[in-house]
């Protein structure tokens, strides 16, 4: 049986931190702590690191080393349409991939919430395209898929109509969400499954007795119920795919021209074309700020979602 | 004639012709389900079935138009990804296992400390770690490599090692607290009156509760691990390289590659799909940081 959990609830011993002494405090803190220095080490000293280098001016193919110059790499990055235009694409992107991979996540956790014979088998092929390492998919799906001469895709659509269409350089924006949203599709599906087999069976029973169709069975009970199964599954996606680059390096390599340079490609471009380091770290410090105002809601509805009640 | 009396003075069939209605009712309708449950989840696996028959397929047969579903299917690109991937293969395993190992490490104290004798701010602590998940990693990459670079870690498996463990470490120790929380208070509290330390608390109350917990837990990092790409392309060139890496190796800038992709893909992607579907009842949990259970 599915629930969802409310998992930052205190433990059922009820034991309260407070009223403790000293020494028994400095006891339950000791097991926390080496989890803590290691997560603060490794994930925030880059970045205290990132805001040093980001009034510097290093390109670290050229001799000299690193030199202060102020705000002139933060100039650069507001006055570059090319960082604008992919942290729009990256936000876009994002949206609709999981968007649509929600949609169809409903859908499939719908189907599979029926009995049906191989229901077991067909869960299985449906969770796989998750668990392919995300390189992988993206070389299948831009060779062996959707080449123009020789694509299986092509070969598939070719009764309605479809000629050995170059799915990467004319609908490239359109191919790196199909791999997105097949990659994560099975995530959501996951998500509203567990949801849906939580639901209570007697409400859905005294509904049908009372005559209400299926439709409005699902609109007025059912989708209610899933919300904030939904509103996790919608929030984690974005958390992985807003940084999604596998896709966009393998498939496209951020083009044709800048059609597919997400944020993360424009970054990881910066410092492995152009060399710099300074600007690099401009546009990362910029990211991270936006980050952390999207974050901030994000988990607000964290806490939302896991039912977070408020310490008294 | 028949017919326009049955409707004009309907008189309720037989109860168990009713039932054998209804049940042939749900058959048709359970047969109409298998058919689409079949067919949809036969469309969501066609890519990762295409894969692995060109994995199978003479390089000459892999790129043909119409494509090719009769072929005499040969080994011999598999045996060349055999050839190639070792030491690709091996820092996998190294940088999978010893991450996973690392978190673990860390993830079960914590977990402990957030749960059954919780620390006085233990809700900000949880919301820190899952703050760091947060936190693109892409945007540090620059200095990354500088600091990787000044630590002799560049190209280094260990720094690999470390970056994954703090990669997963927020989502272990959601989902083993997750674990713990369904340790039942009754069973702490009679150990407690035993006169039981915080020690055999831990080995002889909590570990035979958690214990399933801890392989699905360390399985969805193994996951994650595995699978990684932007760190060890940017911060690895032989010496750490990892199978995603292998993969990209495989692709050449000219000559015909599809087949011999489709070998690497497969072989780099079922370790991890094997596990994902052993794991198949815990992945929710999982991926939910414990919040479904």
């Amino acid at each position: 049986m599915a629930v969802l959990e409310d998992v930052t609830s205190p433990p059922a011993t009820g034991i309260r931190p407070r009223g403790v002494s000293r020494r028994e405090r400095w006891q339950r803190r000791l097991p926390l702590l080496p989890a803590l220095v290691y997560t603060i080490v490794v994930t925030q000293v880059p970045f205290l690191v990132t805001l040093w280098y980001s009034f510097q001016s290093y390109f670290w193919n050229e001799p000299g080393g690193a030199h202060w110059t102020g705000v002139s790499n933060y100039k650069e990055v507001f006055t570059d349409p090319n960082f604008r235009s992919a942290l729009v694409r990256s936000v876009t992107m994002t949206a609709i991939a999981v968007i649509v991979a929600m949609i169809l996540g409903v859908l499939l956790a719908v189907l599979l919430d029926k009995k049906f014979l191989g229901r077991g088998i067909v869960r299985t092929l449906i969770i796989t395209p998750f668990l392919i390492m995300p390189a992988a998919a993206s070389l299948i799906w831009s060779g062996p898929m959707l080449d123009p001469s020789f694509g299986l895709l092509n070969w598939l659509l070719e009764p309605f109509g479809v000629h050995h269409v170059a799915w990467l350089t004319t609908h490239a924006y359109g191919s790196v969400i199909v791999v997105m949203v097949w990659q994560w599709t099975p995530f959501m599906t996951l998500i509203v499954l567990a949801g849906l087999q939580g639901q209570a069976a007697d409400v859905l029973e005294a509904a049908k007795v009372d005559g209400a169709s299926a439709w409005a069975t699902f609109r007025e009970l059912t989708l209610p119920h899933l919300r904030p199964y939904i509103e996790l599954g919608v929030l984690l996606g974005s958390i992985y795919l807003v940084t999604a680059f596998d896709q966009v390096r393998l498939m496209t390599n951020g083009g044709p021209g800048t059609a597919t340079t997400t944020l993360p490609f424009y970054l990881y471009q910066k410092v492995n074309y152009a060399f710099d380091i300074g600007g690099a770290a401009a546009a990362g410090v910029v990211t991270v700020v936006l980050t952390i105002i999207v974050a901030s809601f994000a988990l607000r509805m964290f806490a939302r979602v896991f039912q977070f009640e408020e310490a008294k | 004639m028949t017919a326009i009396t049955a409707a004009g003075a309907p008189s309720p069939p037989p109860v168990t012709d009713r039932r054998a209605r209804r049940r042939a009712r749900e058959l048709t309708g359970q047969a109409g389900w298998t058919v689409l449950g079949w067919v949809v989840g036969i469309a969501f696996f066609i890519p990762v079935l295409w894969m692995v028959i060109t994995a199978f397929k003479p390089e000459s047969a892999a790129e043909t138009w119409p494509p090719q579903f009769t072929f005499s299917p040969t080994l011999s690109e598999f045996r060349l990804v055999f050839s190639g991937m070792g030491p690709f293969i091996e820092h996998s395993a190294i940088a999978t296992v010893g991450s996973t190992i690392v978190v673990l490490v860390l993830a079960l104290p914590a977990a402990y400390a957030l749960s059954i004798h919780p620390v006085g701010k233990w809700r900000d602590s949880l919301f820190f770690f899952i703050s760091t998940k947060m936190l693109p990693v892409v945007a540090a990459i620059g200095p990354l490599y500088v600091i990787a670079l000044k630590a002799h870690l560049l190209d280094n498996i260990w720094l690999l090692i470390i970056l994954y463990a703090a990669m997963n470490l927020p989502l272990a120790i959601w989902m083993i607290r997750s674990f713990m929380l369904e340790v039942p208070g009754e069973m702490l509290e009679a150990a407690r009156l035993d006169g039981a330390g915080r020690i055999r608390e831990i080995v002889e109350v909590i570990m035979p509760v958690v214990s399933p917990g801890l392989v699905s837990t360390a399985l969805i990092c193994v996951i994650f691990a595995w699978n990684e790409l932007f760190l060890a392309l940017n911060l690895t060139v032989t010496n750490a390289a990892t199978m995603p890496m292998f993969l990209i190796s495989s692709v050449p800038q000219e000559g015909l590659y599809i087949a011999h992709l489709s070998a690497a893909a497969t072989v780099a992607s079922v370790p991890v799909i094997i596990v994902g579907w052993i794991a198949q009842r815990s992945l929710v949990r999982g991926l939910s940081m414990g919040a479904i259970k």
